[in-house]
């Protein structure tokens, strides 16, 4: 198993060689859009997922000699994923982490001539009940629907047991399918 | 196996992470079982809406602009002061971050001109595109119409850039600018697809062979390089490859309809 792990706070390094960033650029720099996606999930506003993602790299910059594997990708986000959890942590010790209807508001994506209001409305609906959905149980699904990824990655990049992933799992869908009243959930409890 | 335990393990074996005896199971319990057959599809059509209507939100040209830089920063950084404390290279990098991004573009150059063995055309291809994004430079002339583009060139270049209009098709154009590969002039013409930024650098080519090779990965950009009509192209952008290519082929069918005359 090629788990590469969370980088160590021990004995930082602030420089890359040149072949360090060579294998940088070829290993971790391309899932920089894995990143953004996951972080923009998990944080929930266009900013703030910015400003994570650019720590996380810092980070990785800085840890870049913790990385052995070549699961570049797995690295990555789980720093990232570690960043958005941090910043989470210290803004509903501040503030409560509520559902805001304008910050939250489903991105437009490209129109057609004739967009069908129905669905429109349906998809909005998910998007709505993925944000509701608690944060571990959000990074579980964006990783699994959107990435595509494994339950032994996933375990990996959020630092659990492969159990929790999958419980996780089974708990963010079960909760998704009620919030939207799909009848047949319904009847299954 | 009780409709309690299949549905419990439905979601693993919606994902087929199950063991395979427990997932044959689950299957004969299924086959009996219409509402644990419901459940499923609708986990499954769940799966499925995520996958098709949830957005996919790729990382901007300038945050991708921000980490690339940094990344080279960083690297050159170590060629210079290897020997640093820990203390006063945090010092540095916090002092870095604060630089203009004009200086950070001229940063980005040198570092590039260090780089050892991979110097490339294609390296400094997408060093022109960061350039040209970072520093708020992007057009010289900012224009959507190919008829105010085109002209603006003439008497700047000994050439006649094709310059297209490829709105229609989501690649609207945006301007275009004077720039320089290999040390010599060539038209910079910017187009956007979405939020992301395309860079055509185009000059006259020996070869008159219409050749293109598919993108390749240079930084986390994509590259590529053809040579169709008499004019040699590059073509960068932080779009992925499948939508770069189209682009490509997009501009070279245009040329052909001979719209962009």
């Amino acid at each position: 198993m090629t788990h590469e792990g969370t980088p160590k706070t021990a004995g930082p390094r602030h420089q890359l060689s040149s072949r360090d960033l060579d294998r940088f650029n070829e290993c971790v720099l391309p899932y920089l859009d894995a990143a953004h996606n996951l972080a923009r999930y998990l944080l929930r506003d266009a900013h703030d997922a910015e400003d994570a993602v650019q720590d996380a790299f810092l980070r990785a910059i800085r840890h870049f000699d913790g990385f052995r594997g070549v699961d570049g990708r797995a690295w990555l986000l789980s720093i990232v994923r570690n960043t958005c959890f941090t910043r989470l942590r210290a803004s509903s010790s501040s503030e409560n982490v509520e559902f805001d209807e304008e910050r939250h508001s489903v991105e437009e994506r490209a129109p057609g001539p004739d967009v069908d209001l129905a669905r429109k409305a349906a998809t909005e609906s998910l998007r709505e009940g993925l944000d509701r959905l608690a944060v571990e149980f959000r990074e579980a699904l964006v990783l699994r629907e959107l990435e595509g990824l494994s339950y032994k990655e996933i375990a990996q990049i959020s630092g659990v047991p492969i159990g929790t992933v999958m419980s996780r799992l089974a708990r963010g869908r079960k909760q998704l399918l009620l919030a939207l009243g799909s009848p047949r959930s319904k009847e299954n409890g | 196996m009780l409709c309690e335990d299949a549905l419990e393990r439905l979601s693993v074996f919606l994902d087929d992470e199950l063991d395979p005896l427990v997932s044959r199971e689950i299957q004969r319990h299924l086959d009996a079982c219409p509402k644990c057959t419901d459940a499923l599809t609708d986990m499954r059509e769940l799966a499925e809406r995520l996958r098709s209507e949830m957005p996919y939100y790729r990382a901007s040209s300038s945050l991708r602009v921000r980490v690339s830089e940094s990344a080279w920063r960083a690297a050159s950084h170590s060629r210079g002061t290897n020997r640093r404390t820990g203390a006063t290279a945090r010092a540095w990098l916090g002092a870095a971050a604060a630089v203009v991004v004009i200086v950070g573009g001229t940063w980005l150059i040198t570092s590039l001109q260090r780089q050892e063995g991979l110097s490339s055309i294609e390296r400094e291809v997408v060093s022109s595109h960061i350039r040209s994004l970072m520093a708020s430079h992007l057009t010289d002339v900012a224009s959507t119409d190919q008829h105010t583009v085109k002209p603006w060139f003439n008497g700047k270049l000994d050439f006649s850039p094709p310059v297209s209009d490829l709105s229609r098709s989501g690649y609207p154009l945006i301007g275009g600018r004077l720039d320089y590969l290999r040390g010599r002039p060539v038209a910079a013409l910017v187009y956007q697809h979405r939020k992301h930024f395309i860079n055509v650098f185009v000059s006259p080519g020996e070869g008159a062979a219409n050749s293109w090779t598919p993108p390749r990965n240079q930084q986390g950009y994509h590259v590529i390089h053809g040579t169709h009509d008499g004019m040699v192209y590059w073509i960068v952008s932080d779009l992925n490859s499948e939508e770069l290519s189209a682009f490509a082929r997009l501009l070279v069918t245009d040329g052909e309809r001979g719209q962009t005359r």
